[in-house]
């Protein structure tokens, strides 16, 4: 016989009670879990529909007076007659120390090819990081440029020469077959014409230089501004601009929704702790009989607390485990309804672990004052109860 | 000459109730004494305050005035905590109406004054399934206190009270849900632990129980009278 067997013993017999008790705690760790699901699978989501967005951070060199405007928004300073930067030193990006946020790095070069007498700005591009980041460019036919002799036109460029797929166009006396055209997005890209990289360096006359780099990063608690002086510090030649606006404002509406959550969490928690007080207060109460018996037969005032708050352990982990389950499964199901396309973001063992403690530290806490008032109760009068 | 110990010795001994404006005398002044492996029956009618002196010399309640010296040692000069390793050493109660916790076993509830000592569990179980045996009930140690009998639980009720093997055993009315018969084979059974050196102090009303006892103790309006 040890002092478990009593709690244990004493949760079998009140089962009905112990579930109310346990039902206050699944309660709190519920809603706390089902908010907390639903603020991560949103955070998740949003940093989804910003990568589709495509870069939130542009790297141009340092140059005086030029302001680059793309497809009407302003993503730092670029023009035909720019510096440029040296692509060999691209790689050392990755030596930043959150390197691991930034999901694409498309570098460009930019500059004027003539065209039946025309200038049009000429675009290299690694086609797949391009590819990835606009995710908004849609062909018109054909198929996206894989070798290095195939351009891709901008609706307006191929209107206003007059190009169609599958032909021939002569940049600057070189000849490229035009692999597909846009459909029109809007944006800077309509007047371009876009080719490789290596073949556009060259013709550009720009080897192994860079105009421009635009890169997306990851922005899970999207710690922006730093990758930006990280980048900073790498390119010392570089301006390393970045589109916060769009982060910070749709971080915002999370960090508003975190912290309505973090509110209503707890006033739940406060509503199910007096649940748990009450409760056990009761079941102190009921018990008064037994309390004096075991104080009768040499049990200390330490022994009798032990029994109370084992069985307020016992119960917290049980909710804890309960309140988890319940909460995910909630998650699950109002994610869908509470956001378009809204996807569960999954078990996340961590909050499970936390869910636990907490419960475990919720229900000893709400019991501590019954604990406390049976353990000082005085043996004779818990005895006249006799 | 020589001074005799007793077991215990009861010296001036007040207890006075306070319940709102109104004062109750339970015990208004008691000295006496018990020695060591006596049979004391304390007779008194209900109110005469036999409880309440039986709650005193069990470390439970706090006189008003006087001491209840056991072993010589001054029992409300200890802590609360003392108190509580007094009566788990050298008390073994007997309440009035059994009470066993009914959510545990005969073996279980005969276990329970072992909950706070620090025997090996094997021991425990072998010393409580010995007294259990020797309240003759040894075939119904797993079975929970409402599948029993009233003598039977008393008897449980006994094996408890002696599992520590305490120097004094206290009864509250021990006899006083149970058939004649049943009353009998009780206060036998207490006798022969009696025999077996435990100094036993029956609270009753019940004037039968003096032919069992080696001694009483009659308490009348909260005064003690040999």
């Amino acid at each position: 016989m040890k002092l478990h067997n009593i709690s244990f013993g004493n949760i079998k017999r009140r089962k009905g009670k112990m579930l109310f008790l346990v039902l206050g705690l699944v309660i709190g760790i519920a809603t706390v879990v089902t908010l907390l699901s639903i603020t991560e699978s949103m955070s998740k989501n949003i940093e989804e529909r910003l990568n589709q967005f495509g870069a939130n951070i542009v790297m141009v060199p340092k140059s005086e007076n030029l302001s680059l405007n793309y497809g009407g928004i302003d993503v730092g300073g670029v023009s035909y007659q720019v510096k440029e930067f040296d692509q060999e030193k691209l790689p050392s990006i990755k030596t930043i120390k959150n390197y691991k946020n930034l999901s694409i790095i498309a570098p460009k070069v930019l500059g004027p090819v003539t065209v039946k007498d025309k200038k049009i700005l000429l675009m290299g591009v690694l086609f797949e990081e391009e590819l990835a980041l606009k995710t908004w460019w849609h062909k018109t036919g054909g198929a996206f440029p894989k070798k290095e002799n195939e351009v891709m036109l901008g609706s307006q460029v191929a209107t206003l020469l007059g190009f169609k797929i599958g032909d021939t166009i002569s940049l600057s006396g070189k000849p490229f077959k035009v692999a597909t055209i846009l459909n029109p997005t809007g944006a800077a890209e309509d007047d371009a014409i876009i080719a490789s990289l290596d073949a556009s360096q060259r013709l550009l006359g720009k080897e192994g230089k860079l105009s421009m780099v635009e890169i997306s990063a990851f922005c899970q608690g999207c710690p922006i501004t730093e990758l930006t002086l990280q980048i900073a510090e790498k390119f010392p030649n570089a301006k390393v601009t970045a589109m916060k606006q769009a982060v910070m404002s749709k971080m915002q509406s999370i960090d508003m929704f975190r912290s309505f959550s973090l509110g209503i969490s707890i006033i739940v928690i406060f509503i199910g702790s007096l649940l748990v007080l009450v409760t056990m207060m009761g079941s102190v109460n009921e018990r008064t009989r037994e309390i004096g018996i075991f104080r009768a037969i040499g049990f200390r005032r330490g022994h009798v607390m032990q029994i109370i708050l084992l069985e307020a352990m016992l119960l917290g982990i049980i909710g804890g485990i309960m309140g988890f389950g319940i909460g995910n499964l909630i998650a699950y199901g109002i994610i869908p309804l509470v956001m378009k396309d809204g996807v569960f973001a999954g078990i996340n063992l961590n909050l499970g672990i936390v869910s636990i403690l907490m419960s475990v530290a919720l229900s000893l806490l709400a019991s501590l004052y019954p604990a406390f008032k049976a353990s000082n109760m005085d043996p004779s009068e818990a005895l006249r109860a006799l | 000459m020589t001074q005799v110990n007793h077991l215990i010795e009861i010296q001036g001994l007040k207890k006075i109730y306070q319940s709102g404006g109104t004062k109750v005398d339970a015990i208004k002044q008691m000295e006496f004494f018990i020695d060591d492996e006596e049979f004391i029956a304390i007779m008194g009618q209900s109110g005469s305050g036999k409880s309440t002196l039986l709650s005193i010399m069990g470390a439970l309640n706090h006189p008003t005035q006087g001491k209840v010296l056991v072993d010589s040692l001054d029992l409300y000069s200890l802590s609360g905590e003392q108190r509580a390793d007094f009566r788990s050493e050298y008390i073994g109660f007997i309440f009035q109406s059994f009470q066993l916790i009914p959510y545990l076993t005969v073996l279980e509830n005969v276990k329970l004054p072992m909950a706070v000592t620090g025997q090996k569990k094997k021991i425990k179980n072998q010393m409580a399934l010995e007294v259990i045996d020797r309240v003759g009930l040894g075939a119904k140690a797993y079975r929970l206190p409402d599948q029993l009998s009233g003598g039977e639980q008393e008897r449980v009720a006994v094996a408890r009270a002696i599992v520590n093997k305490p120097p004094i055993i206290l009864a509250d009315e021990p006899t006083g849900n149970l058939d004649s018969k049943t009353a009998e084979e009780i206060m036998l059974l207490l006798q022969s632990l009696n025999k077996d050196g435990h100094t036993v102090i029956v609270v009753t009303h019940n004037q039968d129980i003096k032919a069992y006892a080696t001694r009483s103790i009659n308490v009348q309006d909260g005064e003690c009278f040999a």
